[in-house]
């Protein structure tokens, strides 16, 4: 791991970039850095500030609130945005439950990252849209 | 009497408690800090001398990190250190600072050859010893039946063997990536001297900041420059962090912007080929989709470079990136092996909290200096045994010191978001100065509860204190106010630190 052309690879294989072409992944790829995590470290800390937009390229993170486990997030997941769109800190604790290895932009670059790519953008809205649809079962 | 022939060639093959390997600032920096200590240990090195990278690079003009000559802190005091990104940290007041004895007052930017006199001084005057000419080039792993690990190394000079083995072997192994035709590319690390350039179509791929030292370096050379890679650089004052091109770097992009002779491109290598007497290369622009060719006598990958691990991911070690860099702890530990560590440079491969997405400067003598001194401590304790002494601190002293660390201290200053001045509180021990941590480690690997204190960077140009604390199980972060003097020890930033504390101070008096 990994060459820009091998990021870029995976990328391709990702819903969230999957409108995208090779050309463009290449571009994606370099925007992005590669970060690791060992296991058992926070990546994002509830209530503190938000650092970043993480895809995770391999590895499982546990998404905890108040220290008790929601959800688990793999291969393809991503995270982070919510609270760089909103400008808060993360609602949860995002920990590896394994060793995790990511893609991370930082905050700053989220939004001109998604003006940019706006069919990363809507693919983004539509996995949000299934997260809200599916808080919205589990409360019914 | 010394034998001779053995003071001039130390460490030879045997066992040793800790080996480390790299005559750089990270190898000579860990080895200092670990002697302050008593660890004995060995330093072997494949180089002629001390220096590391600094022995071969930059190739034109001068360093990116400065050391002021001026400051307004005396120059053997630990508040200089902020002013001085190049020097390497020492108890001895005699040996601190010492970058600028070397430099001759035409620029605050040390030469190369400035910075590899500094560091030779450093090695010499604080007698750090090092077997130079002695190449590890294989490594195995002895699991005893006790549950210890013995490191094997296999050397040019023979068998090492050792339970704690640092590599402070930097990140400077050239890169390139494999686009058909690469092998018609010289690296970075292969660049001529500037006068071979004279009159020659340059085109350099790569827009990190070694094309565009050798952009600027081969412009008053070069007839047309054309820089590329398939994402848009940004330079460091846009985005006001070291993580862009940095200043000393930007003619090139008014160049390019002036159309005077340097082309900055977005796109993807498809190939280069040989055409006649020059090259062609192929490209594809990230920005449009548009195929393009340029004309070039000379291809330059300026691709960056690998951290040159040899054969540790097969003994288990993760790497990561395109540099290869290791997967380690907070404290700069192989996540997989335990028992190795990483010092230098390569301890970029701990990315810290990554506030507002900046990362630490690790990948720098000003950042890696201090994880240098931390990994000893942490070495010394863990591994040796070496009782650590954690000053008692009155409740009264916390805010005013913390403020004097936030608007003094050079680790929290170099290390924005990354290292912490902790504070630790105990309920029959009081306040316990834990020195200076990654701040990750204390909020997450450390038990006690704990204040710390950092500055931090927004990526808006702005500068300000940040205290963490961790009580009853919470974790809360206080930005306290900037200053349009960076002066932190304000009534106002008593009272905003005060406040971000009383839960905790309150909690000790109450106790």
């Amino acid at each position: 791991m990994a060459t820009r052309e091998e990021i870029a690879d995976i990328l391709a294989g990702f819903a969230l970039f999957g409108d995208l072409q090779t050309p463009q992944l290449l571009g994606v790829a370099g925007t992005f850095e590669e970060v690791f995590f060992p296991q058992g470290e926070r990546v994002l800390r509830q209530g503190l500030t938000a650092t970043g937009f993480y895809v995770i390229l391999e590895g499982d993170a546990d998404v905890q609130i108040d220290g008790t486990k929601r959800a688990t997030l793999h291969r393809g997941d991503f995270f982070g945005e919510v609270s760089i769109i909103l400008g808060e800190p993360p609602t949860a604790d995002i920990v590896a439950v394994t060793p995790l290895h990511c893609l991370a932009m930082s905050g700053p670059s989220v939004e001109s990252f998604l003006l940019a790519h706006p069919r990363v953008m809507y693919r983004m809205l539509q996995a949000q849209a299934r997260r809200l649809r599916n808080a919205n079962r589990w409360r019914s | 009497m010394a034998d001779p022939a053995t003071a001039d060639r130390p460490f030879p093959p045997g066992e040793y408690p800790l080996i480390i390997v790299g005559s750089g600032p990270g190898g000579l920096q860990l080895s200092y800090s670990l002697s302050r200590y008593g660890i004995p240990h060995a330093v072997i090195s494949r180089d002629p001398a001390a220096g590391g990278m600094f022995r071969k690079w930059p190739f034109f003009q001068r360093l990116l990190s400065w050391t002021k000559p001026f400051a307004p802190a005396e120059r053997s005091s630990r508040e200089y250190q902020r002013y001085d990104w190049n020097s390497l940290i020492a108890d001895d007041p005699a040996i601190r600072s010492l970058q600028a004895e070397f430099m001759d007052g035409s620029s605050y930017f040390p030469s190369r050859p400035e910075m590899q006199a500094n560091l030779e001084a450093f090695a010499e005057r604080a007698g750090v010893a090092v077997r130079y000419g002695c190449e590890w080039q294989a490594t195995a792993k002895e699991d005893g039946p006790d549950g210890s690990t013995t490191f094997v190394l296999t050397t040019s000079d023979g068998v090492y063997r050792t339970p704690n083995l640092v590599l402070a072997v930097g990140v400077a192994e050239p890169w390139s990536p494999s686009p058909p035709g690469i092998e018609l590319a010289r690296h970075y690390a292969d660049t001529r001297e500037a006068e071979w350039y004279a009159g020659k179509r340059i085109f350099i791929i790569g827009k990190q900041n070694s094309g565009f030292e050798l952009a600027s370096g081969l412009a008053s050379w070069a007839s047309t420059i054309t820089v590329c890679s398939p994402s848009p650089a940004k330079t460091s004052i846009e985005k006001k962090s070291l993580a862009g091109v940095r200043a000393r770097y930007v003619q090139p992009f008014e160049d390019n912007f002036l159309g005077l002779g340097v082309k900055i491109l977005d796109a993807s290598i498809a190939a280069i080929v040989r055409d006649g007497d020059a090259l062609r290369v192929d490209l594809k622009r990230t920005d449009t989709g548009e195929d393009l060719s340029v004309e070039a006598d000379e291809v330059i990958a300026a691709t960056g470079f690998t951290c040159p691990l040899l054969d540790l991911p097969g003994l288990g070690v993760t790497t990561f990136g395109q540099a290869k860099l290791p997967a380690v702890t907070p404290l700069w530990e192989s996540a997989n092996v335990p028992g190795i560590w990483f010092a230098g440079t390569i301890t970029q491969a701990s990315p810290g909290l990554r506030k507002h997405g900046i990362g630490a400067y690790s990948g720098a003598v000003q950042g890696h200096r201090y994880n240098g001194q931390i990994l000893a401590r942490h070495i010394a304790e863990t591994r040796f045994g070496v009782a650590i002494d954690r000053p008692a601190v009155d409740q009264d002293d916390i805010v005013p010191y913390l403020l004097r660390e936030a608007t003094w201290a050079p680790e929290l200053w170099h290390q924005k978001a990354y290292l912490a001045r902790v504070i630790s509180l105990q309920d029959e021990d009081g306040f316990r100065d834990e020195g200076i941590l990654p701040v990750v480690h204390a909020l997450d690997g450390m038990a006690e509860d704990v204040m710390c204190m950092t500055v931090e960077a927004d990526g808006t140009g702005a500068i300000y204190p940040v205290v963490y604390v961790r009580h009853d199980g919470r974790l809360a972060e206080t930005a306290l106010p900037g200053h349009p003097l960076l002066d932190f020890e304000t009534p106002a930033h008593h009272a905003a630190l005060r406040e971000a504390l009383a839960g905790v101070l309150h909690a000790a008096s109450a106790a």
